[in-house]
């Protein structure tokens, strides 16, 4: 073995132990990582008690109410739906139907208190005739669904 | 076998200083070409979007910055790692090159999301996964700077630097799969090599002409600054 081929066989093995750590470590602090919960996790008791967190998901298309500055949405992941009650501006990307993520707490009585709330998008980017076709399509698919 | 050692050849600082004035010359005249090309497109060929309206239109210089911004060190590690077992002096030199554009690049991207992050998302800055792990990215470019900066003796400063830079690798695959691996705000990635990209033709062909231009760019820049580096140790 001449000594360059140590060299390669050495930095080759150090960025594999490396990987390995790093990798290990995610994993281990996994929880820690993400940067909110869906509703299922809250519902699972996966979210921190007592003290504040995000929760993610989808706005409850019809859920959302204004009364001045204080407004009321639902938040889902499809199989779980968390209640939502924050004061203040929303985003303008905020949407029903579209991503949203929420910091605050969850109260006893089951509605998350946002104090901070920030529109989560798709990484989908569409001139506005496509998006209104694919709309078209898409209620069309549904009625015949229906029928 | 008279070509094997060709490479060679050209692997002396010597002979490669003509040819990296050559290449760098051509590579900045390609750039500019497709740079104004890209952001012609961008600016005014490619759609509105839907959901965004015009301030989507950051994403020309925001995703092709980040992506040379992770590329540009996978390729700084690779150079250092060749340089570390071969002992070739003209390998650390390209690292030593590279790191600023680099820098750049992640900065750019950095600052640019910023910018996008306030308009859409409603916060300049989250500590999510990938926007964490980005900043790490600019971290390790300007430690391997630092590093190299701060010891006299060349061969010393660069093999330090070398192992820096081989070290910080891991980083690059963590900010890719971020919003894969992890809840990010940050939203999934739009191009990729293994599905159809989730974008409008024009919009694609705006964002490609820009990663081209910034290729070239990356190049040129990395050349000339690698003539500069063998003029100043002869």
């Amino acid at each position: 073995m001449k000594p360059r081929h140590k060299r390669i066989a050495a930095i080759a093995l150090g960025v594999a132990a490396l990987g390995i750590a790093t990798a290990l470590v995610l994993t281990a602090f996994q929880k820690n990582l993400v940067f909110f919960f869906t509703p299922s996790q809250v519902a699972a008791n996966e979210a921190p008690q007592g003290r504040t967190f995000r929760i993610g998901g989808m706005v409850v298309v019809g859920s959302l109410k204004r009364s001045g500055v204080d407004v009321s949405f639902a938040v889902t992941d499809t199989a779980k739906t968390i209640p939502v009650v924050y004061r203040g501006a929303l985003p303008d990307l905020f949407r029903e139907g579209k991503g949203v993520v929420a910091q605050g707490s969850l109260g006893d009585d089951g509605v998350f208190r946002a104090r901070e709330v920030l529109a989560k998008h798709d990484e989908n980017y569409m001139p506005p005739d496509a998006a209104h076709a694919l709309e078209q399509a898409k209620k069309a698919q549904r009625t015949v669904q229906t029928r | 076998m008279s070509t094997a050692i060709r490479w060679f050849w050209f692997a002396s600082p010597q002979t490669f200083l003509p040819l990296a004035g050559a290449i760098a010359r051509w590579c900045a005249l390609g750039a500019a070409l497709l740079a104004a090309a890209g952001l012609y497109v961008g600016f005014f060929v490619a759609p509105t979007d839907a959901q965004q309206g015009e301030v989507y239109r950051i994403i020309f210089i925001h995703v092709p910055a980040a992506w040379m911004s992770m590329f540009l060190y996978l390729v700084m590690a690779l150079w250092a790692a060749v340089g570390l077992a071969f002992n070739t002096r003209l390998s650390h030199m390209m690292a030593r090159a590279i790191a600023p554009t680099g820098a750049l690049f992640t900065f750019i991207a950095l600052w640019t999301g910023s910018l996008w992050g306030k308009p859409t998302w409603g916060t300049y800055w989250v500590w999510d996964a990938r926007l964490t792990s980005e900043l790490i990215l600019l971290f390790l470019y300007l430690g391997f700077m630092a590093l190299q900066a701060s010891i006299e003796d060349p061969r010393r400063s660069d093999r330090a630097g070398a192992l820096l830079a081989i070290v910080g690798a891991v980083n690059v695959p963590i900010i890719y799969y971020s919003v894969q691996w992890w809840n990010t705000l940050h939203q999934g990635a739009s191009v990729s090599l293994t599905r159809a990209p989730s974008m409008a033709a024009a919009m694609l062909t705006g964002m490609l002409l820009m990663a081209l231009a910034f290729w070239l760019y990356s190049i040129a820049v990395t050349l000339v600054r690698v003539r500069c580096i063998i003029l100043e140790r002869q």
